[in-house]
C-alpha cells in the first residue's frame, strides 16, 4: 500500500466520522417531551437540571482552562503557595448544597404526583413474558398477547440478508398494539411471568418493573391521538433486544368501538395497523 | 528524612525463575504481577468490548447470536471491574503504600502472594465458563434473578469464581489497613499521610464491608437454585426485589471501591506537576470519608422503577444527590490547586487533567439520574452506559494510567518515551469520547442498554460509537508497547523524577531496590 492511498483512506475515514454525526436526525439528541403532562413535567426537569449542570460546568472548567492557559510553567510564571482557604471551601459546600435543594423541590414535587395512582378511569393489565407482552382491559373480557412483527422477527435473524432499513418500523412493530383511549385516565397494573422485565414507554415518561410476584402501579394521560412506540427496558434474556411495547392512543369515542368489536370477537386491528393479520380465517373475520 | 537502602538482589537461596515469581512475598514484586495481570485483563475485557462494539455497529444482527452478546456484556463487565480496575488499584497499592509511608514490606507478605494468586484461578474459573455447555453467565454483571437463574452448567462456577475474588479482595484491604495502621514511619501521623494512602485505607474498610454482601446474595443465588430455598422466589414466599437491594448495597460502595484510590492518584499527580501543595489536604480527607458513609445509603438509586414506596423514592433521591456536595468539594479543590500554580503538561499531567473533566462530566450525568422522575426515562439506557463509562473509563481508567506514567520511573528504573505518551493521550482522549459522549443521545433518544441490536434511528449515533471503540483500543496497543520498551530501557531516571514531585517514594533510587526502608525513615 503507498502512501498515498494510506492517506486517502484516513481522509475517508475522517471524513465519515465527521459527516455521521451531521447527517444524523438531531431531534434524537434529547429526550422526548411525549404526550402526557407527567412526561412534560419529566422533560422540564431533564432540562433544568441540565442547564445547571452546564452552568456549574462552565465555571469549573472554565477556571480549569483559564489555569491551564495562565498558570503554565513555560510563560515563567512562579507557582504561588498557597493551599487552604476556609471561607472558599465553606462557600463551595454551601452554594452547592442550596442548588441541590432548589432541585429537590420540583423533583419532589413530580415523584408525588406520579406516584398517585388513584381515581382512574380504568384499568390495564401489563404481563411481561419471555419475549411478548400481555395486555388485559380489566373487567371488560378483552386480553391478548403483542409480539415482534413477522417482518422485523424475518430480518433480525443472524445473516438474514433483510436490510434493516427497508423493514417499516424495524424493531419497534408489534403484531397487536395496545389501544388506549386519550383524556382518560388510565391505571397500569404491571407484571412479570417469568424473569424481570419492565414496560417502558418514553412518550408516557414511564418505565416500570415488571416483576414475576409484584404488581406495580403506574398512571398516564395520553393528551394526543397517535401511535406511541416503545421497548422492553430491563434484560430479560435471549431475546430482550425484541419485545417492543406499540401504544396506540384513539379518540374515545373510536376506542369504545374499538373495544366493542374486541368484545364481539373482532381481530383488535385499528385502521392503520402496521400489519395484515397473520391468516386468512382472520382476514376473514375482519 | 533518612532513606536507608540497600539492595539484596542477590539473596542467597531465594528462588529463581517462575519459581521466584509464585512463592514471593516481596510487596515489589507482587504489585507488579497484580498490574500486568491487570493489564492483561484490561486488554481481555475490551476485546470483548470490541466484539459488543462490531456487533452495533449496523442495525440487523452480523456477527454474534443475541445470547452470545448477553455473555459479552456479562462477562466484559465482570472482567473489567474484577479483573482489570480492582487489581490495577491493589497493585498500585503494594507498589507504593510501603514506599509511601516508610515501611519494608506489606503487614502480612505471605497472605500477599496468596491474594494475589487467587485471582489468576479465579479468573481461569470464570473465563472456563464461556465454554462450558449453555455458554457463560448472560444475566448482566448485576446477575438479578429469576435470570440469573436461567444459567446453564455455567452457574455455579460463577458463583465460585466470585467468592474467590471476593476473598482474594478482603485479603488484600486487610493487608492494606494493617500496613497503613500499623508500619508508617515514626512521625508519619494519619494527617500527614499521601493522599493516595488515605483513600486506600478508606477504600479497604469499604472492601471488607460490602465483598461479604456480594457473597452472600450469590450464595442465596445458589442455595435457591441447587438446595430449595427460595430467598429471591415470590412462588415461594421470596423476593427477586430483595436480591437487588443487597446486591445493591454491595454495589453502590463497590463503585466507590472503584473511584476512591483513583481521587487519591489525582490528588498525588495534580501538586506535582502544578508544583503548588494539594489545596485543602483535610477537606480532601473528610470528603473521602463522607462519600464513602454516604454510599451506604444510596444503593437503591438503582431500582428507582422496581416499584419501591414514595418514601423510599424520596430518601434515595436526596441522599443521592447529597453525593455531589463532597464530590464537587475535591473538583474545587484540584482546581484551586491548578490555580496560580506552574504547570508543566507531561502524561501523568494530562491523564490528571483529562480526568477532572471527564469524570465530572460522569459526576453531571450521575446527578441527573438522581433525580428519580427523569430517571425514569434515563434507566437502563445508553445514558447510563454513558454516564458510568465517563467515571469508570476516563475516571478510574485515566486515573490509574496516569499511576503509570507517574510512577513508572520508579518502577523501571527508565524514564517512558513521553512522545508515544503524547500519542497514547490523545488518541485516548479523542477516542473515548467518540465513543462515549453520543451514547447520551442514543440513551435520551430511547435506546435501551444490553441490546444486540436496534431500530433503525439509531444507527449513526452507534456507528460513530463503535469507531471510537475500535480508535480507543488500538490506542491503549501504544501504551503495551510504551511499557514494553520502557521495562527494557531508556533514559536512566533519577531518584526524584519528577521536579515537583514530594514524598518518601521518590528518596530510594529508581528503580526502587528490592528491599527499602529496613531502617524506617524519619518524617518530620
Ligand atoms: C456524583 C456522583 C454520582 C452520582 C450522583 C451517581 C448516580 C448514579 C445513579 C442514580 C445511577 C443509576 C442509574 C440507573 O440505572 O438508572 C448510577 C449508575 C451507575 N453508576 Fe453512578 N453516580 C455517581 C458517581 C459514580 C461513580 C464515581 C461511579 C464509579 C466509578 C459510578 C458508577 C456507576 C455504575 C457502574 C452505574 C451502573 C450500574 C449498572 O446498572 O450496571 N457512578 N449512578
Ligand atoms: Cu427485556
Ligand atoms: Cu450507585
Amino acid at each position: 500500500m503507498t502512501a498515498m492511498t494510506r492517506l486517502a483512506q484516513w481522509v475517508a475515514m475522517a471524513a465519515a466520522l465527521i459527516a455521521a454525526p451531521a447527517s444524523a436526525d438531531f431531534s434524537l439528541l434529547n429526550m422526548t417531551q411525549g404526550v402526557t403532562e407527567s412526561s412534560r413535567d419529566i422533560y422540564g426537569l431533564h432540562m433544568t437540571i441540565f442547564t445547571i449542570t452546564v452552568v456549574i460546568g462552565v465555571g469549573v472548567f472554565g477556571a480549569m482552562f483559564y489555569s491551564i492557559f495562565r498558570h503554565r510553567k513555560s510563560r515563567g510564571v512562579e507557582p504561588s503557595k498557597f493551599h487552604h482557604s476556609t471561607t472558599m471551601e465553606i462557600v463551595w459546600t454551601v452554594i452547592p448544597l442550596v442548588i441541590l435543594v432548589a432541585m429537590a423541590v420540583p423533583a419532589t414535587q413530580v415523584l408525588i404526583d406520579l406516584d398517585d395512582t388513584t381515581n382512574s378511569e380504568m384499568t390495564v393489565e401489563v404481563t411481561g413474558y419471555q419475549w411478548f407482552w400481555g395486555y388485559k382491559y380489566k373487567g371488560e373480557d378483552v386480553q391478548f398477547l403483542s409480539r415482534l412483527d413477522t417482518d422485523s422477527d424475518r430480518a433480525r435473524r443472524l445473516d438474514s440478508g433483510i436490510q434493516p432499513a427497508s423493514v417499516d418500523n424495524y424493531l419497534q412493530n408489534v403484531d397487536q398494539r395496545l389501544v388506549l383511549p386519550v383524556d382518560t385516565r388510565v391505571r397500569f397494573q404491571i407484571t412479570g411471568a417469568d424473569v424481570i422485565h419492565s414496560w417502558w414507554m418514553p412518550d408516557l415518561g414511564w418505565k416500570k418493573d415488571a416483576i414475576p410476584g409484584y404488581v406495580n402501579e403506574m398512571w398516564t394521560e395520553i393528551e394526543e391521538p397517535g401511535v406511541y412506540r416503545g421497548r422492553c427496558a430491563e434484560l430479560c434474556g435471549r431475546d430482550h433486544g425484541f419485545m417492543p411495547v406499540v401504544v396506540e392512543a384513539l379518540p374515545k369515542a373510536e376506542f369504545d368501538e374499538w373495544l366493542a368489536n374486541r368484545q364481539a370477537g373482532g381481530t383488535g386491528m385499528t385502521a392503520d395497523s402496521d400489519e395484515t393479520p397473520e391468516t386468512d380465517g382472520e382476514l376473514a373475520a375482519r | 528524612m533518612t532513606a536507608t537502602t540497600y539492595d539484596h538482589a542477590a539473596h542467597e537461596g531465594e528462588p529463581t525463575g517462575f519459581k521466584r515469581w509464585l512463592v514471593t512475598t516481596n510487596h515489589k514484586d507482587i504489585g507488579s504481577m497484580y498490574l500486568l495481570f491487570s493489564l492483561a485483563m484490561f486488554l481481555l475485557g475490551g476485546a470483548m468490548a470490541l466484539v459488543i462494539r462490531a456487533e452495533l455497529f449496523q442495525p440487523g444482527l452480523q456477527i454474534v447470536d443475541p445470547y452470545f452478546f448477553n455473555q459479552m456484556t456479562t462477562m466484559h463487565a465482570l472482567v473489567m471491574i474484577f479483573g482489570a480496575v480492582m487489581p490495577a488499584f491493589t497493585g498500585l497499592a503494594n507498589w507504593m503504600i510501603p514506599l509511601m509511608v516508610g515501611a519494608p514490606d506489606m503487614a502480612l507478605p505471605r497472605m500477599n502472594n496468596w491474594s494475589f494468586w487467587l485471582l489468576p484461578f479465579g479468573f481461569a474459573v470464570l473465563l472456563s465458563t464461556l465454554f462450558m455447555p449453555g455458554g457463560g453467565p448472560a444475566g448482566g454483571w448485576t446477575m438479578y434473578p429469576p435470570l440469573m437463574l436461567q444459567t446453564g452448567t455455567a452457574f455455579p462456577f460463577v458463583i465460585f469464581a466470585i467468592h474467590v475474588l471476593g476473598i482474594s479482595s478482603i485479603m488484600g484491604s486487610i493487608n492494606v489497613i494493617a500496613t497503613i495502621l500499623n508500619m508508617r514511619a515514626p512521625g508519619m501521623s494519619l494527617m500527614k499521610m499521601p493522599l493516595f494512602v488515605w483513600t486506600w485505607l478508606i477504600t479497604a474498610y469499604l472492601m471488607i464491608a460490602v465483598m461479604p454482601v456480594l457473597a452472600g446474595a450469590v450464595t442465596m443465588l445458589l442455595t435457591d437454585q441447587y438446595f430449595g430455598t427460595t430467598f429471591f422466589s415470590a412462588a415461594g414466599g421470596g423476593d427477586p426485589v430483595l436480591y437487588q437491594h443487597i446486591f445493591w448495597f454491595f454495589g453502590h460502595p463497590e463503585v466507590y471501591i472503584l473511584i476512591l484510590p483513583a481521587f487519591g492518584i489525582i490528588s498525588t499527580i495534580i501538586p506535582t506537576f502544578a508544583r503548588k501543595p494539594l489545596f485543602g489536604y483535610s477537606s480532601m480527607v473528610y470528603a473521602t470519608a463522607s462519600i464513602a458513609f454516604l454510599s451506604f445509603i444510596v444503593w437503591a438509586h438503582h431500582m428507582f422503577t422496581v416499584g419501591m414506596p414514595l418514601a423510599g423514592e424520596l430518601f434515595f433521591m436526596y441522599s443521592t444527590m447529597l453525593i455531589a456536595v463532597p464530590t464537587g468539594v475535591k473538583v474545587f479543590n484540584w482546581v484551586s490547586t491548578m490555580w496560580r500554580g506552574a504547570m508543566t503538561f507531561e502524561a501523568p499531567m494530562l491523564f490528571a487533567l483529562a480526568f477532572v473533566f471527564l469524570f465530572t462530566i460522569g459526576g453531571f450525568s450521575g446527578l441527573m439520574l438522581a433525580i428519580a422522575p427523569a430517571d425514569f426515562q434515563y434507566h437502563d439506557t445508553y445514558f447510563v452506559v454513558a454516564h458510568f463509562h465517563y467515571v469508570l473509563v476516563t475516571g478510574a481508567v485515566f486515573a490509574i494510567l496516569a499511576a503509570a506514567y507517574y510512577w513508572m520511573p520508579k518502577w523501571t528504573g527508565h524514564m517512558y518515551s513521553e512522545r508515544l505518551a503524547q500519542w497514547h493521550f490523545w488518541m485516548s482522549v479523542i477516542f473515548v469520547n467518540v465513543l462515549f459522549f453520543p451514547q447520551h443521545f442514543l440513551g435520551l433518544a430511547g435506546m435501551p442498554r444490553r441490546i444486540p441490536d436496534y431500530s433503525v434511528q439509531f444507527a449513526d449515533w452507534n456507528m460513530v460509537s463503535s469507531i471510537g471503540g475500535f480508535g480507543f483500543g488500538f490506542a491503549q496497543l501504544i501504551f503495551v508497547w510504551l511499557l514494553i520498551k520502557c521495562i527494557r530501557g531508556g533514559q536512566q531516571a533519577e531518584a526524584k523524577a519528577w521536579e515537583g514531585a514530594s514524598g518518601l517514594e521518590w528518596d530510594v533510587p529508581s528503580p526502587a531496590p528490592h528491599h527499602t526502608f529496613d531502617t524506617p525513615p524519619v518524617v518530620r
